[in-house]
């Protein structure tokens, strides 16, 4: 076992180039180690000799030993420490932590632990945006960092923040757990902007993901399902059949209030919404679900004016209010007033006649955005088709795959048939 | 088009009560004055025309009604031989036609001595050619015996001994027989999914059938399909019912029966141009209709778009058809049908309707109306607007254009969100599988 002084000589040295690197990390594992451990507190000082872009992997290897090494960090000099981590991981050099993800993710979890207990959770965000940029070996890949950054957002409620990672799409996923605290977190913080058809998205997939036990963050993933798909489509789809069968078979016993709720509201009428919400509020806010419910409410107005929009040209603010089983033409008014605000409907209000007026959509489909959109669209998912059709080929080329089936040798041929690009995906699972 | 406006007021009065929703037919006592229950009892024989005067005796409101329809049972079931009928008339009887009218257990002693005699016999018999293992004669003797439990109302057991024998018929007319007697009893037990079958096994036979045998079978699927509300079928099988039905299946159904039957169906739920071919250019079915002009009035006036008159005449048949036993739970929602189907049709032609004239045309309220069409735009069946206002229906249709523009645009976001999700799951197996066979856990 070198000396630490040995040690960082030899950081020094060896950061050069990609062999020298190499040689640096088959070093650094020997030395790694409890021992290492040990001298956690003579190391700082010497990270001080290192710099985070060229050693970044000497760096890393003390770093995470001192972050880990179980004794308190502040220690080392207090929020230095934690300045110094967010340092690292802002200016280290991709290539070179790739060499020693473990370590690297460690760091990480170390900082995020750190910034919740000092109740300080907006410190680490930008670091750890920079981590997940670093660490991914692609954009689409999820690591763990996601998981803990999404957090960190959503406790500091800098649900912006969050957003610049939740917009790429995630295919590659190593542990399936930090998927579920991904699409959780992530649909949390749509929800958070109202974004809800986005954020119904990742509930989907948090609850339709292949599990072969049902685990809690399924369960509460599915109970904000439930609530937002009530917001956006106004009723629960059924399970599809690719959800997982465990799934199919207890998720709703776990949730069995969210599933009333559903029921409820399928039948319309709002006051007997608002009771069953009344009386069973406590379970709501211990889920800390009942700021979302009580949208949920609120949706089920829009939703009987919307309905109206379809059948009427024109119509009296007292027939809407009555319809719609609110108390005065005044409520009906405001309700309609604000739906005109956010766009939900296209109307106006005579307050003269008490009377709204219903008009049409006025998107022509002319625009040159409108133009613009559906060709950026078109574009986007001719190349997602490309995707698809490439992992198809992949799949058909794989040896377990073809051993299953390929028991009859003389149909080789009809298997390679890539014509039928109209496959829907549901052929797959 | 000229809209009819006078119709008498008692049918306006009708016409609102109708309108006021589907009152269970089964709950109210209905006034049925103008049933001549003799007349119409006359139309039916056999067992039918037992359980519709014991029908019309619970339904109808009238006492004097009443027990002229129950002494009509009484006697009739005298004649026969079913027992339990007896007693069950009696009862409901309780002694309000006099003494001639009560429970005469004589009777009941004697027929039941008898019955449990010729079973006895019919019983031995059978066994007898079932040693001998003569096809014709078990057959005849299944026949016999499945007759003998049908007069004597144990209609399950008939059922079965119609079907035994099945397996002896030889050819196609013996196969016919049985169908025929299988679906009289099923109509009876109530085994409308039985009736079609049998209709259908009768009809597949090689040989080519009687022609009132055909629309025998024609009349029991139309029946078959009426109670199974099936209402489309059931008018098609009606109006194709030949005219030689006549008289002849008075066990199960009258051809006035035919008439009404098929009419309200056709008018429930054929559209325009099926009407016209189907039942008023249709010769055959027109011969039907004679029996019942009221019905082929209200046809033609459906047809020719007087639905003030056409309704009128439909609350005028209501009563009646409310004691008819096949047809009065289906009254409510062929009624309902027919009503949506006038509104409709009315609104087609136009693009803007005044719902004032409509409203003096169809013999209701404004308001009553404005809730109608409301209904049946959110359902869909009609392509208009309400203008609450000033009280005017616009016709409305849809832009074509636009609506495809934002099919596209949404099967667009769905195929991406369901084919990302997809490629997801996909990547969560592989890395499940590639866990299991190399057994290390990565990163």
């Amino acid at each position: 076992m070198e000396s630490l002084e040995a040690l960082v000589a030899h950081i020094q040295g060896l950061s050069g180039s990609p062999e020298e690197v190499a040689h640096l990390h088959s070093l650094l594992k020997q030395a790694d180690g409890d021992s290492l451990r040990a001298h956690a507190a003579a190391l700082v000082p010497f990270l001080a000799y290192l710099s985070p872009e060229t050693h970044s992997l000497g760096y890393l290897y003390l770093l995470e030993a001192c972050a880990t090494s179980g004794s308190n960090l502040s220690e080392f000099g207090g929020g230095d420490f934690l300045v110094t981590i967010a340092g690292f991981l802002t200016a280290c050099s991709a290539d070179q932590i790739r060499l020693a993800p473990d370590k690297f993710l460690n760091v990480c979890r170390v900082l995020k632990d750190q910034v919740m207990q000092l109740n300080m959770p907006i410190r680490g965000i930008a670091p750890l945006r920079a981590a997940v940029r670093k660490i991914q070996s692609s954009p689409e890949q999820l690591t763990p960092v996601h998981a803990d950054y999404l957090l960190l957002c959503l406790l500091a409620k800098q649900y912006m923040a969050g957003l610049s990672i939740l917009e790429d799409d995630i295919f590659e996923v190593d542990q399936p757990k930090d998927l579920f605290l991904y699409c959780y977190y992530g649909g949390m913080i749509y929800i958070g902007l109202k974004k809800f058809p986005k954020a119904l998205e990742l509930l989907h997939n948090a609850v339709t993901a292949p599990m072969s036990m049902l685990n809690a963050i399924a369960v509460e993933a599915y109970k904000k399902y439930v609530l937002v798909s009530l917001i956006v489509n106004g009723q629960v789809p059924s399970f599809p059949k690719y959800t997982s069968v465990s799934a199919q078979r207890s998720m709703k016993n776990h949730a069995q209030i969210y599933v009333e709720l559903s029921t409820s509201y399928s039948n319309g009428r709002y006051t007997d919404l608002e009771t069953f919400v009344q009386a069973n509020s406590a379970t709501f806010q211990s889920d800390n679900n009942l700021g979302l419910v009580k949208q949920v409410l609120s949706s089920m107005y829009k939703r009987n004016i919307q309905r109206l929009t379809q059948t009427y040209l024109t119509l009296s603010l007292e027939d809407i209010a009555r319809s719609v089983q609110l108390e005065t033409p005044r409520d009906a008014e405001m309700h309609v007033l604000r739906m005109i605000e956010d766009g939900e409907i296209h109307a106006t209000i005579n307050q003269k006649d008490g009377m709204v007026s219903f008009h049409e959509d006025p998107e022509q489909y002319k625009s040159v955005e409108m133009v613009e959109h559906i060709d950026s669209s078109i574009q986007r998912l001719t190349a997602l088709s490309k995707k698809l059709a490439s992992i198809d080929e992949n799949m058909s080329c794989d040896p377990a795959y073809l051993m299953k089936t390929g028991r009859d040798r003389g149909r080789f041929d009809g298997r390679f048939d890539y014509d039928d690009y109209d496959s829907v995906p549901h052929k797959f699972f | 088009m000229d809209v009819e406006g006078e119709v008498p007021a008692a049918a306006a009065a009708a016409v609102m009560n109708g309108l006021g929703g589907a009152e269970e037919a089964s709950a109210a006592p209905v006034s049925a004055e103008q049933l001549d229950v003799e007349a119409y009892a006359a139309q039916y024989s056999g067992r039918t025309r037992l359980a519709r005067l014991l029908f019309i005796a619970d339904r109808c409101g009238v006492e004097a009604m009443q027990l002229e329809a129950l002494r009509m049972a009484y006697d009739e079931i005298k004649r026969g031989e079913d027992v339990q009928l007896h007693r069950d008339v009696a009862a409901k009887i309780g002694g309000r036609l006099g003494p001639r009218f009560g429970l005469d257990q004589a009777w009941v002693d004697t027929v039941t001595r008898r019955a449990d005699q010729r079973k006895e016999k019919l019983e031995n018999e059978l066994n007898g050619y079932r040693t001998n293992l003569i096809k014709e004669s078990i057959r005849m003797g299944y026949n016999d015996i499945g007759d003998f439990f049908y007069v004597h109302g144990q209609l399950s057991d008939a059922f079965k001994s119609y079907i035994r024998t099945r397996d002896y018929c030889t050819t196609s007319k013996h196969i016919v027989q049985m169908c025929m007697n299988v679906i009289l009893v099923s109509i009876e037990l109530g085994q409308y999914a039985h009736v079609s079958n049998y209709v259908s096994k009768a009809e597949q036979t090689p040989d080519s059938l009687d022609p009132i045998i055909v629309a025998k079978l024609k009349a029991a699927a139309g029946l078959a399909n009426l109670e199974t509300k099936k209402y489309k079928l059931a008018a098609r099988k009606f109006v194709e019912t030949g005219i030689e039905l006549g008289n002849n299946y008075s066990e199960v159904i009258a051809p006035q029966d035919v008439a009404v039957y098929g009419a309200l169906c056709a008018l429930a739920s054929f559209d325009r141009s099926d009407l016209k071919s189907k039942v008023i250019d249709n010769i055959n079915f027109r011969n039907f209709l004679e029996l019942v002009p009221e019905v082929r009035e209200l046809v033609n006036d459906f047809y020719a778009s007087r639905y003030g008159s056409c309704l009128g005449h439909l609350e005028k048949l209501k009563p009646n058809l409310l004691l008819d036993i096949h047809l009065h739970e289906h009254v409510e929602t062929l009624y309902m049908d027919i009503r949506h189907k006038a509104i409709i049709q009315y609104t087609l032609p136009f693009i803007s309707v005044d719902l004032n004239t409509m409203a003096t045309a169809f013999k209701t309220s404004v308001t009553m109306l404005e809730k109608e069409l409301a209904a049946l735009i959110t359902e869909n069946k009609i392509q208009a607007r309400i203008d609450s206002h000033n009280k005017i229906l616009y016709a409305r249709h849809a832009d074509q254009r636009n609506a495809t523009f934002q099919r596209v645009l949404q099967t667009g976001n769905d195929f991406e969100r369901d084919v990302k999700s997809m490629l997801l799951r996909a990547n969560l197996l592989k890395h499940d599988y590639i866990q299991k066979t190399s057994g290390s856990r990565k990163m």
